[in-house]
Parts: structure tokens; sequence; C-alpha cells
């Protein structure tokens, strides 16, 4: 039954920003599609992230980020994760993320920003697809 | 409005069965409902307001219950305070950016802080890497207060600080930068946030866990009931309640309830009602469903006076006056096709008018993207003046009374937040709510829906999920300069350098014993931010103090 086990997912808050509205209706939109979904909370740091994706083994982590600070902090979680080794795991983004910075995190490693108005069953679809491929 | 009752709701039916019996005159809908599920009829008669007594439930603006306004004139006096909230990189480049404002015409300030400011950090701080400037000014001690304020005659212009956690630091540091230009505290108008609860339940930039939060907010009141008569001690917030998803009922029963938690607070630490009750002041959004947006000020208002007279018993007339501040609504601002954004923002705003707000900011167009442009700040501010200016809205107080619809959503409101308020007074109080999550539960809830009313097509935003088209990215949007970290950290060092190791040493040992006791820190924090004093040192001490809040921390499921 191994690989009918349910998709794993973390959905994290990086940095000092306090806005989880999105990060909420993300979490709970994946739930209801039948995943299960580890929410970190608020003011995770980017090595709070990568131990927590690795001990909870998760198959994708999605990070909601609405503070700016997104071309430092993004780039770190990737970072780590291939200093663990575990580059495998798909990194997805979304919040306040201008469209110029995106050239920038996908180079960095991040396997797709989504912008706000992004419709929930887009990012259920993209996740299903990323646990298929790892 | 007693009269025309039950004759008039037979002559109704009646009216509805010639019309529309056998699918005549179809709607578009089955039902029509606002943003909070409340029904909305096809039309409305007096036969709605039965049982409405005009002195006793509307009476005249500026007198109780004060659903009409709290001023017997509103804006025939003075037009509202166009209040743009703004900051951003450094304190000189905010400085100029609130100059500009004030030559546009802007009549308050609006402080925005950014997020290491606003959880207590330094610049310096790891924590702070990468967030420095970034959603606001970055502040690190009064030298920096300083220069966000040179050439602003703080004896004129009111400023309000959107500051909670840390807000009797910022407070203590605006009071030092009016005194060492030789303007006394008592002369000084504007407002400090100062409203942890709602930073629990949906903001996030708490810092210590609410027990000593709420004594830091009660020192704040007591402190200013003696120093600073003209400022707004608090501003009990349901913007960002709104904003995380909650209805207009939700946003105005919890906002309520914080603020009794807050007035019960100052009286269990001893002070007197209308000592302190007179500078409360509230802050909430306007969103898109103009009438519900309307009665739920209308609302606000009149349930607060009845709070504050029947269950506090204050007899100040400024004690029962609920004055807010309120802000259109980011959330409903979109990243697609965003030029259409200012006409949402015009509509919230107008709904702000004519629900009798004290003052207003109106959102940049270019917000869902990025902080504003000097000039999408610009014509954010041109809209609240063209609604001042041009169209004779201001011209009449309370202008929609009596319309049938709004007095019927003004009386179905106040129900619906009543029964939400006594729930969570079943619960224990807000305080209480909120540890048990309730609040974050319902405003959880309610972002779902709306996020799937919108999926489903049954909520439309025009140029989302109707009438979309082709995105072309907009240019020239703001950015901070990265370069603002640097410079930040490089001005602390050097402060930090210039600075009497020893007196910062014995300042923050003082308050190390003033937050282990129990008197007011008030006295202690003007004493440490005149000596230069950090933020970040300030509020270390305090975290040693007071320990930390955590909560929401690995949700499985």
């Amino acid at each position: 039954m191994e690989d009918q086990r349910r998709i794993r997912v973390l959905i994290g808050k990086v940095g000092l920003d306090g806005h989880d509205r999105g990060a909420k209706v993300i979490a709970q939109a994946l739930r209801d599609a039948g995943m299960e979904v580890i929410y970190t909370g608020l003011r995770q740091t980017p090595a709070q992230i990568v131990e927590a994706a690795l001990q909870e083994d998760v198959q994708a982590i999605g990070i909601s980020i609405l503070s700016g600070a997104h071309k430092h902090l993004l780039p770190k979680i990737t970072e780590l994760l291939a200093a663990e080794g575990a580059e495998d795991i798909p990194v997805i983004a979304g919040g306040v993320i201008p469209y110029e910075d995106r050239d920038f995190l996908e180079k960095s490693g991040i396997r797709r920003i989504f912008s706000p108005g992004t419709v929930t069953a887009e990012i259920v679809r993209f996740v299903q697809q990323l646990a298929r491929q790892g | 409005m007693e009269e025309g009752g039950g004759g008039l709701a037979t002559e109704k039916e009646i009216w509805e069965k010639r019309h529309f019996r056998g699918g005549k005159n179809a709607e578009r809908q089955e039902t029509f409902r606002t943003d909070s599920d409340l029904s909305i009829a096809r039309v409305y008669t007096p036969s709605d307001l039965e049982g409405m007594d005009y002195a006793e439930d509307l009476g005249f603006p500026g007198e109780y219950p004060y659903t009409r306004g709290i001023r017997p004139n509103m804006y025939r006096g003075r037009f509202w305070t166009m209040r743009q909230y703004a900051g951003f990189g450094t304190a000189e480049e905010t400085n100029s950016r609130f100059k500009y404002l004030l030559a546009q015409g802007q009549t308050g300030l609006s402080v925005a802080f950014d997020l290491v400011t606003q959880i207590g950090y330094d610049s310096d701080d790891p924590l702070a890497e990468g967030e420095v400037g970034k959603v606001g000014v970055a502040i690190d001690s009064l030298a920096d207060m300083e220069v966000l304020f040179a050439g602003i005659p703080l004896d004129k212009v009111s400023t309000s600080m959107t500051i909670n956690a840390p807000a009797a630091v910022l407070l203590a540091m605006y009071v030092a930068v009016a005194e060492k230009r030789g303007i006394g505290p008592e002369k000084l108008v504007g407002t400090i946030q100062n409203d942890i609860l709602k930073e629990y339940m949906a903001r996030g930039t708490y810092i210590f866990p609410p027990a000593p939060s709420m004594r830091l907010i009660t020192d704040v009141f007591q402190y200013c009931a003696q120093n600073l008569p003209n400022w707004n001690t608090i501003s009990i917030s349901g913007y960002h309640i709104r904003e995380a998803g909650a209805t207009a009922v939700q946003e105005v029963a919890f906002t309520l309830a914080d603020g009794i938690a807050y007035v019960q607070a100052a009286i269990d630490s001893g002070l007197k009602v209308d000592d302190f009750a007179p500078r409360l002041s509230f802050f909430f959004g306007a969103h898109a469903d103009f009438f519900e947006e309307i009665a739920k000020f209308r609302a606000a208002r009149r349930i607060w006076a009845k709070i504050m007279r029947e269950r506090f018993g204050a007899v100040d007339a400024k004690s029962l006056m609920l004055r807010f501040h309120t802000q259109t609504a980011g959330s409903t601002l979109t990243a697609q096709q965003p030029e259409v954004n200012t006409v949402r923002v015009a509509f919230q705003a107008l709904s702000a008018i004519l629900g009798g707000t004290q003052s207003l900011h109106t959102n940049a167009w270019d917000e869902a993207l990025a902080l504003p442009t000097e000039s999408s700040a610009l014509l954010a501010l041109r809209t609240q003046q063209v609604i001042a200016h041009e169209l004779g809205v201001a011209d009449s107080v309370d202008p929609l009374a009596g319309s049938y619809l709004l007095e019927k959503l003004t009386n179905d409101l106040e129900e619906e937040v009543w029964r939400k308020l006594d729930k969570i007074d079943e619960l224990g109080g807000a305080v209480r709510a909120i540890e048990l999550g309730f609040q974050q539960k319902e405003i959880q809830a309610s972002a779902y829906r709306y996020q799937m009313e919108i999926e489903q097509g049954k909520k439309v935003v025009v140029g989302v999920n109707k009438f979309a088209g082709e995105e072309t990215p907009p240019q020239g949007l703001w950015r901070t300069d990265p370069q603002v970290e640097t410079d930040q950290k490089e001005k602390l060092a050097l402060l930090k350098k210039g600075r009497s190791a020893a007196v910062v040493k014995a300042h923050l040992e003082q308050l190390q014993r003033a937050a282990a006791g129990e008197e007011n820190l008030m006295p202690y924090l003007m004493a440490a931010v005149r000596d230069y004093v950090t933020l970040g040192e300030i509020c270390g001490v305090l975290r040693e103090v007071f320990g930390s809040y955590e909560k929401d921390s690995f949700v499985r499921g």
C-alpha cells in the first residue's frame, strides 16, 4: 500500500510575516483534496522549515510570503535543502511576489510561484503532479 | 417608524403575488445575501422597521446611541482626516514621503513600521535579515525617530502609528522627539494601535504572552490619562480581523469583544472608566458590500455606546462614542487588471464616509503587487479629495438614515453581533476565547468559504473569475532598495558605539526590575529611549522577564 499513502505537504510561513490567511486557505484546500498537511505556523526560519520538512518526510513544501523578503528567504530554503541532500523535495511559493522576481527565484530552485488570484484547484493539481514525479 | 405595521405587510404580500407569481419578473438569483450571509429582501418598506423608535434607536447625531454619528455636525464642521498609511526603507525616505503627502493635502500622518520594528528587534538581529525597511520604515532608536519626524510640526499634525506589541516603546520615542523640540506631551495628538488581541487572532506581530501584553496596554492608558490628554491610547482594530477573512458581523463582534477586554483590564488595574475610555479609538475595514458596510459602521457605534453605558456604567459622553479610522480593504485588491482597484477603493471609501468615519486611508491600486509608488499613493489620496469636495455627500449628516434597507440591515447586524458577543462572554471573554482558538477558527472558516465561493463562481471578482483577460505585468512598481539594510545596520553600529555602555546597562537593569514588579513601565521606557537605548535592547529585556507568545505552530491534519 506504499504507493497509496496520502501525499504529505508542508505549508510554511517564513520570516517575520504575520499574514496567514493564504497559507491557511491553501492548507485547507490541500487537506480537502486528501493530502496530509503540516502547517508550520508563523515566523519560521529557513532552517526550521527544512528541518520540519525532513522530519515530516514531506513530498513538497509550499511557502507563503507577503513581506517582501522572498528574495532573501526563499533561496535560503533551497540552499539548505541541497545541503541536506534533499534538493528533490520541491518548493513552491505564493504571496506578494513581484513578477520580475520570478526568474531569480526559479533559478534559485523554486519550482513555481503562484500569484494572488490563483484558484486552489490549480495548486492542488500542481502538488499532485509534483508528488507523482517524486 | 412605529407606524405602518400589519396593513403594509399584507399589502406587500399582495404586491408580491401580483408581480412574481408563476415565474413572472424572474430574478438573477434565488436569494440575495450580504457578505455576512444576512438576507436581502426584494424591497423594504416601513413594516421592516416595526417597533423601531427614532429617539431610542437612532437619535440625533452627536447624541446617544450615536447611530447617526458622534458629532452633531459631522463633516459640515470639518472633513474626516485624510490619513494615508506610509512607510518604507529608512527614516529619511519615509520622512520625505510624509512631507510629499502633506504638501498634497493629506491632513494626518500614519506610520508603517517594518516587521523587524513591529516585533521588537533591531535591524542587526539575525532574524531581521531580508526584512529591514521592507513593509515599513526601520526604527531602531530615538535617532531614527528624530529623522522620521524632522521638519514636521508635531504640535500641529496628528500622527497614527501602527505598532502593537512594542507600542509603549514607540510612543515613548515619539514623546521624546517632541520633548527635544520643546513640545510638551499635552500638545501631542495622535494614535498608537496598541491592540495586541487582534495580533494573536489575525495579524501575527505579537511578542509577549497575553497577561504582560495587557499590562503594557493598561500602563499606556494610565500614563496617557495623566500626560497625553489628546492621545488615542489604542486603536481597537477590526481591520486585520476582516482582512484575515472575517465577515462584517465577525469583524464588529470580535473587535468590540476585544474592546470589552481592554476596558475590563483597565478597570481591574484600578483605573476609573471615564478616565481612560474617552481616549479609546477603533479601526475598521471598508469592504465591497456597500450597504452592509455602511450599516456595519452605524451598528458598531450603537452597540459600543450601549456596552459602555450599560455594562461599564460610563457617564462621560466621550466614553460612549465609538470613534474610528477606516481603511479600504486590501484583501479585495486584485493583482489581475490592477487599475480596476482604483474603482473598488473609491466605492469602499464612499461607504466609510456614509458610515461616518473620523479618518480614512484609501489603498493604492498597486498594493496587491507591492508598496505604493508616489504616484499611486497620490491617486489614492485624490480619491478621498474627490469624495469630500465634489460629490456633496459630506454636506448632510448620516444622509442614508431612514432608508428602510439601511436601517433594517443596521438592526440585523446589531442582532448578529450581540449573539457573537454573548458567545464570547460564555467562553470567558475575548482573551480566553482567543486561547481556545474560537475567533481564529471562525475567521479561517469564513476565509475558506469566501475563497470557495469565488472558485465556484458564486461570488464574482471582476478580472479574476469573470471578465478576465491576458495579463501584462505592470511596470514601474515600488521596490525597496536592498542597500537599506546595510545602511541601517551601519547607522545602528555607529549609534551603539557612541553611547555609554554603563548608561545603557543601568537603564536596562532598571527596566528589568520594574518589569518584574508592578510599576507603570512608561517612565522607565521614557528614560531609556531618551538615552538612545534601542528598541531591540528594550524588548530583549522584556522578553526575558515576560517570555514569548508561541501559538499555532505545527498543526497537522
